[in-house]
């Protein structure tokens, strides 16, 4: 993997949330990928401090599953949303035990009827190669105001 | 114009028991009576002790519209006192928690008060001499409400002078909190983490009253719980163990049945809660070393009896809900009369292992924060019965599952589960809180 294809993936991974591929986006995410939305200030613990989302797999499949469901009424209508992101920044190039670190600010849009909603911070991608592909094995979204008293976030940020 | 402000009668005619007007939900000025007549006549949660440990440690709260601040004083006793300064109404604190050292100090003039709220100095205090400042409500300091109690480390405040003693308004409902605070093998709880907050454009009493909503569960939550229950059906034999994570949603999927025979109780005042001989947190597994632990600290016997109480939802009107078993405190602040402000506290249990606090903090973001899927279920009808309600194809909301002509208000009694009778329950507090000393209060006016 170079420079390149590292930066490349984090831009891929959000084109799929926002063309809403959830099945591709799901496929991108390690066996045991976690998806971590802390809701504390520089969290370390993801068990025993409070977080807005900790998800598996399996977790990240019934979000997908749930979004497509005939009886998903707070989808009807559906959301959309939009990734704008800085150009990522590589902090690992696998030196830490072959897994490559990115930090990525972003503005992220959810929208639904005629309703928007802006959120902003630094999402933190940690990577690892699987038979020559690369798998998230954690995404990490830090928003800048963890602590405000959102209303629903309904897709993936 | 008013048509409620002063008219006891015009409120108490919004509850009719099998029916509530959509007033309750939609009128600004039925929020505004709410706001300076039912919060202030109840006993109002506003935080927990543990979030004072230390001398100066505050928390911020508000009851009604009314801004407080709690705060730890040297002499080892929590004050609440009215968060405004007797100089020009600036507010003391506006953090939601902190420690101020010694004294609060006021930003604007720097008037200064000790953490029990009495005056402790003014900058150039000579200007007020012979101006009879002594005499004024200001050279008291911050003003102290009298009516607080703490209860198992619950901080509760009652804002009017007059009114029902803490044990008469929540009687026998204080033995949930009870079992709460004895799960913990010292009987004490803690808060240690932030809460999660959820903001809702809807009216606090529709989500209130979803605490004890058992019909909507099976339906409402197909999308989240239901989608969770299949999947796993599909997955489940990559797996060695049911995940946290799946004990913890399947059961919203329970059919009405459960929910009939796990029964409902009442409380006067308003309180009440589902779950009395079944819950949805009845069959969480084991957590490895607790049972022991409870035996040691409390017996077999009364061990056994903690640990059964397997309730579910608890109500203590007007608007926290407490979930024992799994330790979690909802408090619905209501902000407008279709804004209110969710913060889900998780509760540590002092003594007991880690797993349990895990268990309580993933409940509490699968199904309380505004990335649960489970939340986004119920915000979404919340929502659409806050639009809906101002149809005039009908006036009033239907409580009347289950009953019954005479139904006595000022009772204790265990129900089928899958009846309205809490909300209703909760109406006939709201209506006596609501009214209580308006009489009064406008002949006094006149
Ligand atoms: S307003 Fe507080 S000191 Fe003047
Ligand atoms: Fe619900």
């Amino acid at each position: 993997m170079n420079r390149d294809d590292l930066i490349d993936f984090v831009y891929d991974e959000a084109a799929t949330i926002d063309q809403m591929r959830w099945d591709d986006w799901l496929a991108l995410f390690h066996k045991d990928g976690r998806y971590w939305m802390p809701l504390e200030w520089q969290q370390e613990d993801p068990i025993l401090q409070p977080s807005l989302m900790y998800e598996d797999r399996l977790l990240l499949t019934v979000r997908v599953e749930r979004l497509a469901g005939e009886r998903t009424f707070s989808q009807k209508p559906k959301s959309r949303c939009h990734h704008l992101m800085e150009r990522p920044r590589i902090l690992s190039m696998g030196e830490d035990g072959g897994v490559h670190k990115l930090r990525t600010s972003f503005i992220y849009t959810e929208t639904r009827g005629d309703l928007l909603e802006r959120y902003s911070g630094w999402v933190s991608h940690e990577l690892v190669e699987v038979d020559g592909t690369l798998q998230i094995k954690l995404k990490r979204i830090n928003l800048i105001n963890f602590d405000a008293p959102f209303s629903n976030i309904q897709l993936f940020i | 114009m008013d048509r409620y402000r002063g008219n006891s009668q015009a409120i108490a005619d919004l509850v009719k028991g099998h029916a509530v007007h959509r007033d309750v939900y939609v009128d600004r000025e039925i929020f505004e009576l709410e706001m300076e007549q039912l919060f202030p006549n109840c006993w109002v949660y506003i935080g927990h002790e543990s979030q004072l440990k230390n001398t100066g440690d505050f928390i911020t709260s508000k009851i009604g519209n009314q801004p407080v601040l709690a705060s730890r004083h040297r002499d080892g006793q929590v004050y609440v006192l009215h968060n405004r300064c007797p100089h020009k109404g600036v507010k003391i604190a506006s953090e939601p928690c902190g420690n101020t050292g010694k004294f609060f100090r006021c930003p604007y003039h720097a008037w200064s008060f000790k953490t029990d709220g009495s005056l402790l100095a003014i900058p150039l205090k000579k200007g007020y001499e012979g101006t009879g400042f002594d005499t004024d409500q200001a050279a008291r300091g911050l003003t102290r409400i009298e009516n607080v109690k703490i209860y198992r480390g619950l901080i509760f405040v009652r804002l009017a002078q007059e009114g029902l003693s803490f044990e008469e308004f929540f009687g026998d409902a204080l033995s949930t909190i009870d079992n709460m605070a004895d799960r913990s093998p010292e009987g004490e709880l803690e808060v240690i983490s932030q809460p999660i907050r959820y903001m809702h454009t809807c009216n606090w009493k529709m989500l209130v009253e979803n605490q004890t909503d058992t019909c909507h569960p099976m339906v409402a939550h197909e999308s989240s719980a239901g989608t969770a229950v299949n999947v796993w059906e599909r997955e489940k034999d990559n797996f060695s163990e049911t995940p946290m994570a799946v004990q913890l949603y399947a059961p919203f999927m329970s059919p009405y049945e459960f929910y009939e025979g796990a029964g409902i109780r009442v409380w006067p005042n308003g309180h009440g809660h589902t779950g009395v001989s079944g819950s949805i947190h009845q069959d969480y597994e084991d957590v490895d070393g607790y049972q022991a632990m409870m035996t040691e600290a409390y017996g077999k016997e009364r061990a056994a009896e903690i640990l059964g109480d397997i309730r579910h939802n608890t109500i203590y009107f007007p608007n926290i809900m407490v979930k024992g078993p799994v330790g979690i405190l909802r408090n619905f602040i209501p902000l407008g009369v279709d804004k209110t402000l969710v913060e889900s506290w998780v509760f540590r249990l002092k003594g007991a292992p880690d797993k349990l606090y895990e268990r309580a903090l993933m409940y509490n973001r699968f199904i309380n924060a505004p990335t649960s899927i489970v939340g986004h279920d119920d915000l979404e009808m919340y929502e659409r019965a806050q639009e809906g309600l101002h149809s005039n194809g009908n006036e009033w909301v239907n409580l009347r599952r289950l009953w019954e002509d005479d139904e006595p208000e000022e009772t204790t009694e265990v129900v089928n589960g899958t009846s309205e009778r809490q909300m209703r329950n909760q109406f006939y507090a709201w209506r006596k809180f609501m009214v209580q000393n308006m009489d009064q209060a406008v002949e006094a006016a006149e």
